[in-house]
């Protein structure tokens, strides 16, 4: 059992608090199935591959990786990125990386690289083709709308940092997902095509009110021979899982 | 930011992605900072290869920072031997240890940080911010 990255700084006044979600994420990178996936695809000696995160939150889930990138990846020369529309999710998350990543020092263990944090929608900044591995824990609670994005200037700024109305709302964008809880999956979904490179891989967290295998399905069908699979599942009630965890790649 | 995260990104307008005016962003009025962290030699020699190095070149030019080869370096250049033992008579005892070259790459993709300033797209001019080492990348509604 890998530990938990530490997320005791958070403000989870504004900040998506790890969750069960969260969790699923972490259980299913260190599953032997998708490390010995991810080893035989990024093996030794390769190019580092590039990791991003989209939608970091507090940075539990990249701090974990950046911090076991020698279990997940069979290597520490890792690069790691991540991307929120909450700048203080950006803050927080460079902070739980340095965290996470100086516990592993601590014990002798080498780390992954983390690059940075940017503010912005999704995978908009990255260059096409330079995502080797991309994981999202999107929005996916139906909800009638869509929450407003933070506007421009209000992206960071020491200067507003109490504002109750601007903190819910970004608590807002960090789980409403429109409808079928899919409005900003889809946007992502749309967009790995052109930001994975060719050995490029993405773990997209559904719920089961997102309609999970229609889901596989529909990416199943794009041009350039796409794979989807099911490859981790939370929350058994009654037979259903609640969560579960696409694997998303070209052979 | 780290000089090495702006190899990987672009302006985020959906119209200068496959423009390749649209990268490297260029810094303007960028106050630099130094942060330190440890060197991992193997890291830095197989991140090289994911280098855009033109567009590395043209982002110490840019910042005035001292000027980069003309090529990518080889991975042999990223080590020298340190110590050799000459009466051993085989090469069991010689060590390596990154090359200044080396430490000059680590200092520059990863220790060197924009602290404030912007990034400009080439292609459209739009300047994003990046304060307190955060870039800054949503657009204004209307450049979506
Ligand atoms: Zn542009």
């Amino acid at each position: 059992m890998l530990p938990t990255p530490s997320t005791s700084h958070v403000n989870y006044d504004r900040i998506y608090e790890p969750a069960e979600d969260s969790y699923l994420l972490l259980d299913t990178l260190v599953l032997s199935t998708e490390t010995a996936f991810l080893k035989d695809r990024f093996p030794p000696a390769t190019p580092s591959p590039l990791v991003l995160e989209v939608g970091t939150g507090s940075g539990v889930v990249l701090a974990f990786v950046t911090a076991n990138a020698e279990t997940i990846f069979g290597r520490a020369d890792i690069a790691t990125i991540g991307t929120d529309v909450n700048p203080f999710a950006c803050e927080a998350t460079a902070e739980t990386v340095r965290v996470a990543v100086t516990e592993q020092a601590k014990v002798g263990k080498a780390s992954g690289r983390f690059c940075d944090c940017v503010t912005g929608d999704l995978s908009t900044a990255l260059k096409h083709g330079s995502v080797d591995v991309l994981i999202f824990n999107p929005p996916y609670v139906p909800t009638e709308a869509l929450p407003e994005m933070p506007t421009h200037s209000e992206a960071l700024g020491s200067a507003s940092r109490d504002n109750f109305e601007r903190d819910s709302r970004l608590l807002a964008l960090s789980y409403a997902g429109g409808a079928d809880g899919m409005e900003t999956t889809d946007r992502l979904l749309g967009q790995l095509p052109d930001v994975l490179s060719k050995r490029g891989v993405a773990y997209v967290l559904l719920c089961k009110q997102n309609r999970p295998q229609d889901v596989l399905e529909r990416i199943r069908e794009w041009l350039g021979g796409w794979h989807a699979d099911i490859v981790g599942t939370s929350g058994k009630k009654a037979g259903w899982e609640r969560l579960c965890i696409l694997r998303i790649w070209r052979p | 930011m780290k000089l090495l995260t702006i190899n990987f990104l672009t302006c985020a307008r959906k119209t200068c992605k496959s423009t390749p005016a649209s990268f490297p962003l260029h810094p303007k009025e960028a106050e630099l900072e130094q942060v330190e962290t440890e060197m991992n030699p193997l890291f830095l020699r197989n991140i090289l290869p994911r280098l855009d190095w033109e567009a590395m070149r043209m982002l110490t030019t840019e910042l005035g920072l001292p000027n980069l080869p003309a090529e990518t370096p080889a991975p042999e250049e990223l080590v020298v031997a340190t110590t050799t033992d000459l009466d051993a008579g085989n090469g069991d005892d010689r060590a390596s240890g990154p090359s200044q070259m080396a430490r000059d790459l680590h200092v520059l993709l990863m220790e060197t940080s924009i602290a404030s300033g912007k990034l400009v797209c080439g292609n459209c001019g739009h300047e994003y911010a990046v304060k307190e080492g955060i870039a800054n990348f949503l657009l204004p509604s209307h450049m979506v």
